[in-house]
């Protein structure tokens, strides 16, 4: 699928915001596929990783946005050390998770949680659940 | 030898059959564990956001606690734990600019320069007690159980919190070995079991768990050992979930290392606390009589 982008739509904010709290310098991706090819999540996100790191060196906010890869994304890691440019993957999909998660935009609510599943769940997956999913 | 100890949440309630195991090994190799007076949360996570010190503080923290102790190595078991604490100890060590500003902002501690080593039992069962030394050990080897360690992603990745190479890891095999076992390797030993993901997108984490299961037993695995107790519960825990809406064929034990450790050195059954693993688990370690000796 081809990426259709204009100048008039490249947010430069957004790309400075994602550098800034990622620390990452996704420029350098040379779309080498890698990261793709190592997730685990491959068969339950809809934009591949080298894809989301191409919108995001194009500053496409809409393509981004609707991207469910950082939400699904587990920072599992793997791509981080396979990559040839030594990127930190994981930490760019953080920062696309933390640019919704300041604004308030929380995507579990702990309130609908059932009660069974509180119970039932070992601690430390509420407590990472809870830090990636809520502000 | 005397080390510190960090438990975790997850180790005093759902994960205590990892705690009280891996306690009663190191007491039979002599191995002296101080708990961490005063522990807290270390955070599940590390925090992967440049910008996000304060979630840094917890984990700093236990990590003062340690220091205050006193000795040199903070030993961990649950592997997220190991993983955050690990990370946060990197942190502190290497970046001056924001090692200064945690200490800073934490004026009632002592300041925290990196100066504790945190280890992972795994790799402080290599490096401190040695594979021999371990063997020596043994009463009842774990003959003919084939094992398929799985790492996950915690205890390997990153680099600068990997107990081994992240690509080609030995030293889950090499434990279980020197346990009598035989060590399955199989293909997604590292592969990510979908962790936070279970509350989240439940589905995708019960996918990705399957594949891993299905994946052991076609290489042979007849039982999974892990080390981390939200492994445990996405490869152990949600099986029946799995065979309804996946048909998974065969139910695969699953176990925490310490646990068939504690067994072979010959620790009693109790202290393994089987009864918070699935029943099959323990069908299955008394259908092999893997029970016999340490009753």
């Amino acid at each position: 699928m081809p990426i259709f982008a204009s100048k008039t739509e490249c947010d430069d904010q957004l790309r400075q915001r994602i550098k800034e709290i990622s620390g990452q310098e996704f420029q350098k991706c040379f779309q080498c596929g890698t990261c793709s090819g190592s997730c685990p999540m491959k068969e339950h996100i809809n934009v591949f990783p080298r894809r989301v790191m191409a919108l995001l060196q194009l500053g496409q906010k809409k393509a981004l946005e609707e991207a469910n890869t950082p939400w699904i994304c587990a920072a599992c890691h793997v791509c981080l050390v396979r990559c040839p440019r030594s990127i930190d993957i994981p930490r760019v999909m953080e920062a696309i998770r933390q640019v919704k998660l300041r604004e308030n935009l929380d995507q579990v609510d702990p309130r609908q949680i059932e009660k069974e599943k509180i119970a039932e769940l070992p601690q430390i997956a509420m407590v990472a659940g809870l830090r990636k999913f809520t502000s | 030898m005397k080390v510190s100890y960090y438990p975790g949440c997850t180790l005093k309630t759902h994960g205590k059959g990892l705690e009280s195991s891996a306690l009663a090994c190191l007491e039979k190799l002599g191995i002296t564990v101080e708990e961490l007076p005063r522990w807290n949360c270390c955070g599940a996570v590390y925090s992967l956001a440049d910008d996000d010190l304060i979630h840094m503080v917890a984990p700093v923290r236990d990590l003062v606690r340690a220091k205050e102790q006193g000795n040199e190595i903070l030993l961990t078991l649950c592997a997220m734990c190991y993983n955050t604490l690990a990370r946060a100890n990197a942190l502190m060590k290497n970046d001056p600019e924001k090692r200064k500003t945690i200490n800073w902002f934490m004026d009632e501690e002592l300041d925290y320069a990196g100066e504790i080593k945190v280890v992972h039992f795994l790799d402080f069962l290599r490096d401190y007690v040695g594979w021999d030394k371990l063997k020596e050990k043994v009463t009842n080897p774990l003959k003919g159980l084939k094992a398929a360690p799985y790492y996950g992603c915690t205890l390997l990745r990153p680099k600068e919190a990997g107990i081994d190479r992240f690509d080609n890891p030995s030293i889950f095999q090499d434990c279980l070995r020197a346990l009598g076992a035989e060590a399955v390797d199989f293909d997604m030993s590292t592969q990510c079991c979908g962790t936070y993901q279970v509350l989240g997108n439940p589905e995708a984490s019960l996918k990705v768990s399957f594949d891993i299961l299905k994946n052991a037993s076609e290489f042979g695995a007849e039982a999974l050992v892990l080390a981390c107790p939200l492994c445990d519960y996405n490869l152990g825990k949600r099986q029946g979930e799995m065979k309804n809406k996946l048909g998974l064929a065969n139910d695969m034990p699953v176990y925490y290392f310490t646990q068939l450790m504690a067994l072979a050195l010959g620790v009693p059954e109790a202290e393994c606390h089987f009864e918070l693993n699935r029943e099959i688990s323990l069908g299955f370690l008394k259908e092999r009589n893997f029970l016999k000796a340490s009753a």
